[in-house]
């Protein structure tokens, strides 16, 4: 896009830079502001239906479609309240941090193959690496809070978050060894094609060991049964005890876009990304089946199967919440360490030793190479175009590859 | 249309002559610095966790700014998530009065200080003595990319090309690797051994008080307190 307005419109280049960065941050925090509105009313439509109830009905006319919204604009008018014994810096940086981190993870999102917002060649890595920020805020908030909910609230998260990211960790790797690559947008591209080349159904282990990652993922986010730090029978409402107002949704905002994210990075790393289930485009003719040429309404595409399926899997996450009981933190604990880590690890070994044996899969022929991109690389090709020598200045080295959709 | 939008924005234009790359490289290098000596000037031990993150996080960012996005999302997972255990354990510290605030004697600021001033001698002598950090202009970068340090770690050199070394093949950092990895598995093994449980065989009260026969009065009283204590304390 930035290519775009430079040569079309005639704007500087830096001009054209900006104002794709822009586009781009301010899209991302759509995403997420947007998502989070629309994710709150579903979460509660689908609590009362699994309840039997109806829940919200007036707000908007039917289905109550306008209750987050309404909702939003009673947070914005409460009183932003701080307990007396509170540590002040801390307590009003707390929510910031949580928000940030659950935004910063979205820079590396890719929702369909030029629409990334900075395309990171450790894109897996960065994304798990910021996601374990999040903690940070909900420490911060339960020290600074004052209050003994809010710390026993922030010391299970801590215990539960630094657990879970080593089977996440080691679940996150799979799919990194299948693609041959880190890279998120390299990743999803191998899984083009049919259903059949998803990474879930690329062997039994990888199919087991999605449903460890999405375990980790809930446990992550800090959803129910895994909700240990907001405890609501326990310990009031854990680490948020003591906020209102609009820090307190900063809190709710970054829970749902950590939702939407950590279920974006299962779709891209198991569910083939922005690829359908059915290669639509190629079988229409309107793409020859490589993304780089395909047009503009293929990648809109490409977007929406990727937000659908990282739709699915927050709904899944709701359904989850609203039917299991929550667990203790003894019981999160062995769950983490005594089945999904041995689980995971065992699930590792195993496509290890199926990329060894059948790299073709059981039917000959059937899906691309794996390990293409190592080949590639010792042949000294590379799958991408490495090194345009970019010398320092000319453009920012961090919006050097802000990409929007280019033409 | 284009000329009313060139127009529109012609205020715009002292903002071209920035050199963006240099004012973020500032910035960054700024909420490092500052944040660094906040870390040594607080007394609060939670937010001297918070500014060393802030510190770390910075350093992150100029990575990312150098383009070498693997030591930057390094940089992330290790030392900030690092500091995050660090937090927890200042968490729990000052739930202790005593320790809310930590003051440093006069004396140990002196000696931090000659220390860290003769580090920072070593560092600033040795950057400069980096031959090609001396020439005017600016250095060229390529794109960097995690592969060839990935598959050095496996055994196999894909930069041999780049460095010229065609006629010899560099070896890979395989042995290395193996070798750190078996020894933070030790680490580990070694962490789990010392933090576990320990675990003795206490009989139960019951058996506790059938295996006296007779019970010396002094002697039953006291071993009736042990295992009530052990069965208070929860041990098995």
């Amino acid at each position: 896009m930035a290519e775009f307005l430079i040569e079309t419109i005639g704007l500087p280049s830096w001009l054209a830079w900006t104002a794709v960065a822009a586009v781009a941050a301010f899209l991302i925090l759509n995403v997420i502001a947007g998502g989070a509105l629309v994710f709150i009313w579903a979460e509660r439509k689908i609590a009362a239906r699994i309840q039997d109830r109806l829940g919200p009905t007036r707000t908007g006319g039917r289905f109550g479609w306008l209750q987050s919204l309404a909702d939003g604009i009673k947070l914005l008018a409460k009183e932003d309240l701080m307990p007396d014994g509170a540590d002040g810096m801390l307590f009003r940086l707390a929510p910031y941090v949580s928000f940030c981190a659950s935004f910063c993870a979205f820079i590396a999102l890719p929702f369909a193959f030029d629409v990334v917002g900075l395309r990171l060649n450790v894109g897996v890595f960065f994304v798990v690496a910021v996601l374990g920020l999040e903690v940070f805020g909900v420490i911060l908030a339960g020290y600074a809070s004052a209050s003994k909910w809010s710390l026993f609230g922030a010391m299970r998260e801590a215990a539960q978050v630094v657990s879970y990211e080593v089977p996440l960790g080691m679940c996150v790797v799979v799919p990194v060894m299948l693609a041959g690559s880190m890279d998120l947008v390299t990743i999803a591209e191998k899984q083009a094609g049919w259903l059949t080349n998803w990474y879930i159904f690329h062997d039994p282990f990888t199919f087991v060991i999605f449903w460890v990652y999405y375990t980790c993922a809930v446990a992550s986010v800090n959803r129910a049964p895994f909700d240990l730090a907001e405890a609501e029978s326990e310990l009031v409402a854990g680490f948020h005890t003591e906020y209102s107002g609009l820090r307190w949704s900063f809190f709710f905002m970054a829970e749902y876009g950590s939702m939407f994210l950590v279920s974006a990075l299962a779709a891209v790393l198991f569910l083939g990304g922005w690829n359908g289930p059915v290669p639509i485009a190629s079988l229409l003719g309107w793409s020859d089946g490589s993304s780089l040429s395909a047009p503009y309404a293929v990648r809109l595409l490409g977007c929406a199967n990727l937000m659908g399926k990282a739709t699915a899997g927050v709904l899944v996450m709701m359904w989850i919440r609203w039917t299991l009981p929550r667990l203790r933190i003894d019981q999160v604990m062995t769950t983490c360490l005594k089945y999904c880590t041995p689980i995971a690890a065992l699930m590792f070994a195993g496509v290890m030793l199926w990329q060894l044996f059948l790299p073709g899969g059981l039917i000959p022929g059937s899906r691309h190479q794996a390990a293409a991109v190592r080949e590639a690389w010792l042949e000294g090709r590379g799958d991408r175009v490495p090194s345009t020598n970019v010398p320092l200045g000319v453009v920012p080295a961090t919006s050097r590859q802000v990409v929007g959709v280019s033409q | 249309m284009t000329e009313c939008l060139l127009a529109a924005t012609t205020w715009l234009l002292p903002f071209a002559a920035i050199d963006w790359h240099g004012l973020f490289f500032l910035l960054f290098a700024a909420i490092a610095c500052g944040a660094a000596i906040m870390v040594v000037l607080t007394d609060n031990v939670v937010r001297m966790a918070l500014h060393l993150v802030l510190s770390l996080g910075a350093t992150a960012g100029l990575f990312f700014l150098a383009g070498s996005e693997f030591v930057g999302a390094m940089q992330l997972m290790i030392y900030v998530g690092g500091t995050l255990v660090l937090l927890v354990f200042g968490v729990m510290l000052t739930a202790q009065t005593q320790l809310v605030s930590l003051r440093t004697p006069a004396a140990d600021r002196v000696l931090a200080g000659i220390l860290a001033a003769a580090l920072f001698a070593v560092l600033v002598q040795s950057a400069v003595s980096v031959e090609a950090w001396r020439r005017p202009g600016r250095a060229e970068v390529s794109a960097p990319t995690a592969t060839p340090l990935g598959m050095a770690l496996v055994g196999v050199r894909v930069d041999g090309d780049a460095a010229g070394h065609e006629s010899r093949p560099l070896s890979g950092y395989l042995l290395p690797f193996e070798i750190v990895s078996v020894h933070l598995l030790v680490v580990l093994i070694g962490a789990a051994y010392l933090a576990r449980a320990k675990r003795r065989r206490t009989p139960r009260a019951v058996e506790l008080v059938a295996s006296v026969d007779p019970p010396p009065p002094v002697q039953a009283r006291s071993e009736a307190g042990e295992s009530a204590s052990v069965l208070v304390g929860g041990g098995r």
